[in-house]
């Protein structure tokens, strides 16, 4: 399905998301792999339990033997049966910086992937299509790299303090003040780890008596903020403004649960790009109805700071919009600006409430000064404050490496999720037994690739997820294009029914004949 | 050369059933017990359709023969 846009007019330019469904012959043969699977696992149980087979995993202990059982759950039964067969492809070791090729530690396994060992072999130049490097600031060019020596010989590596205590330096002033100046906004506040801003704000902004409506497909750093707020909590569809209003309507027209008051605060949380979909969100949609309902705004633009956006805003900017329609808007530094930590910004007001409210401001270590530099030089490149048009130039070259990626995986034939500008590109192989086969055969091609299965996406939806930065060269796309192609081929994972021909060139040369 | 084909078609094929069915995912004692069981499972269906599908068949040949048959025979004695 392409546009279901219920209000047209909102939107500036073109918005197009594919999320093809497969033909139903690739849900039969998943559930049937998932079943082979499943019945080889309750056998190794079986002789594992009965003492014919090693047990290499987790047990009770002889004495507990009569207490609640703690492995028996299906996650468990999981990750014993089917996890640990394929786990060589991930938690995989690397050895240099995560630029667009990085130094691979090899490592083998002698037990089927009970325990590893490694052969101290380097595997070099392995192309990187998994990090999250969208602007490709993760380097280590001496000469781009100067301010951060320098500020990381003056004041060393350690904070050794939250940001109320002694730990606000003047190099988290200086970024804080930069970081509202990008963003278009009154005041910003930094942290320093991207996972905890989300968990640690969101229990101070909303409490019991608010009500939140969040996305299905929200990251777990939201997830877990509003649970620990304490707040109901009501999903709607991923992106279904449908779903969003009927929400809305039934939260104001009915109130708490028992009581029948208004809520105190209603919050609708969700994310600039969702990385497991590539989907972007349905900003001008959103903010029209959280206007019309007078509820408040969380945008998470955790991936999509620096990677859309004409110069780089994120989606606020991508839409046309101004940032005062998001109240709180949060980010990471850790993807598009090749360092660690979040942000929260907004109004000035919003900000000192959360220096005084928040669990991270009081208890957590803050961010630490070679790291603010990093994100400093990296934010003054991209906005033009270094005196370069590198930031600029890499905010097209993200664009353009992605259009091409995208409209090839589109030729060739496969599933790909999500809107035609984001940078998160998943491709889609339903079946358990491609996972592994997809990830190893893209190594010993020398291209590393992140796959995902159950449980952090559908059980009939695993898919391989690239990461298009904006170091990658054109020569660097088409190998990994090429290779995909080869792979799909002999996999078999060219399911789409919507693929131009795979090779345009063949149908130019008959033209040619034709026309001699 | 064709015969060369043939034979990657039928790895590449072979290989399809081993992702399909996860049996690439398994250790060697397993793959040989899935192979066995799924081997033996296809001779018997096999050799059934061997001893039952001849006779069933002609008996229903037979079937419809005697029924289309006798009313040829009555038509032919009534035009005599």
């Amino acid at each position: 399905q392409k546009n279901g846009i219920s209000n047209g007019t909102l939107y500036k330019k073109k918005f197009v998301e594919h999320f093809e469904q497969a033909p139903m012959y690739v849900a039969v043969l998943t559930f049937l792999g998932f079943g082979v699977g499943t019945v080889f696992g309750y056998l190794r149980d079986f002789m594992r339990a009965w003492g014919l087979e090693k047990r290499n995993i987790a047990a009770e202990r002889e004495q507990q033997k009569d207490f609640v059982p703690l492995y028996q759950d299906f996650e468990n039964f999981y990750t014993r049966n089917l996890y640990m067969r394929i786990r060589d492809n991930w938690n995989r070791p690397i050895c240099s910086v995560p630029g667009p090729q990085f130094d691979l530690m090899e490592r083998v396994t002698d037990d089927y992937n009970w325990t590893f060992r490694f052969t101290g072999r380097i595997i070099k130049n392995v192309i990187n299509m998994g990090s999250y490097n969208y602007l490709g600031f993760a380097e280590t060019d001496v000469n781009a790299l100067k301010t951060v020596t320098i500020e990381l010989q003056k004041y060393g590596t350690g904070i050794c303090s939250t940001r109320q205590e002694m730990g606000t330096l003047d190099k988290h002033v200086e970024l804080e003040k930069l970081v509202a100046k990008f963003l278009g906004v009154e005041d910003a506040m930094v942290f320093g780890m991207g996972f905890a801003t989300n968990s640690m704000n969101i229990p101070a902004l909303v409490g019991k008596g608010c009500l939140i409506l969040s996305d299905e497909l929200n990251h777990t750093s939201l997830v877990l903020g509003a649970r620990l707020s304490g707040a109901t909590i009501r999903i709607f569809k991923h992106n279904n403004m449908q779903s969003l209003e009927k929400l809305l309507r039934d939260a104001i027209i009915y109130g708490q649960p028992r009581s029948r008051r208004a809520w105190r605060k209603i919050i609708i949380l969700v994310e600039g790009i969702y990385s497991m979909e590539g989907s972007i969100v349905r900003l001008p949609e959103i903010v029209s109805l959280k206007k019309k309902y007078k509820a408040y705004l969380y945008l998470d633009e955790a991936h999509s700071i620096g990677a859309v956006g004409a110069t780089g805003r994120g989606v606020v900017e991508y839409f046309g919009m101004s940032p005062d329609d998001v109240d709180v808007l949060m980010g990471t530094f850790t993807k598009s600006f090749g360092a660690a930590g979040g942000y929260i910004a907004g109004k000035k007001d919003l900000v000192d409430f959360l220096r005084t409210h928040s669990h991270s401001a009081v208890y957590a270590t803050s961010m630490c000064p070679p790291v603010a530099e990093q994100i400093i030089r990296a934010m003054k490149c991209l906005m033009g404050l270094d005196g370069t048009t590198q930031g600029l130039q890499r905010v097209r070259q993200l664009g353009k490496n992605t259009r091409y990626f995208r409209r090839r995986l589109h030729e060739m034939g496969f599933i790909i999720y999500g809107n035609d500008d984001s940078p998160v590109v998943p491709l889609l192989l339903y079946m358990p037994g491609k996972i592994g086969a997809f990830a190893r055969r893209m190594l010993e091609k020398n291209i590393g690739v992140v796959v995902v299965g159950f449980p952090a996406t559908p059980i009939t939806e695993s898919r391989a997820r690239f990461c298009v930065s904006a170091a990658h060269t054109r020569e660097m796309l088409d190998t990994v294009l090429n290779a995909l192609d080869e792979l799909g081929d002999f996999l078999h994972l060219k399911y789409s029914r919507y693929s131009k021909s795979s090779h345009p060139e063949l149908y130019e040369e008959t033209r040619l004949e034709l026309e001699d | 050369m064709d015969i060369k084909s043939m034979k990657n078609y039928l790895y590449w094929l072979y290989c399809q059933f081993e992702l399909i069915t996860c049996s690439y995912l398994m250790e060697p004692w397993e793959k040989l017990l899935f192979y066995t069981f799924n081997i033996t499972m296809l001779v018997m269906v096999f050799y059934t359709a061997y001893i039952f599908v001849p006779v069933h068949v002609s008996t229903a040949f037979q079937f419809f023969l005697h029924l289309f048959g006798n009313q040829r025979e009555n038509t032919v004695s009534v035009l005599k």
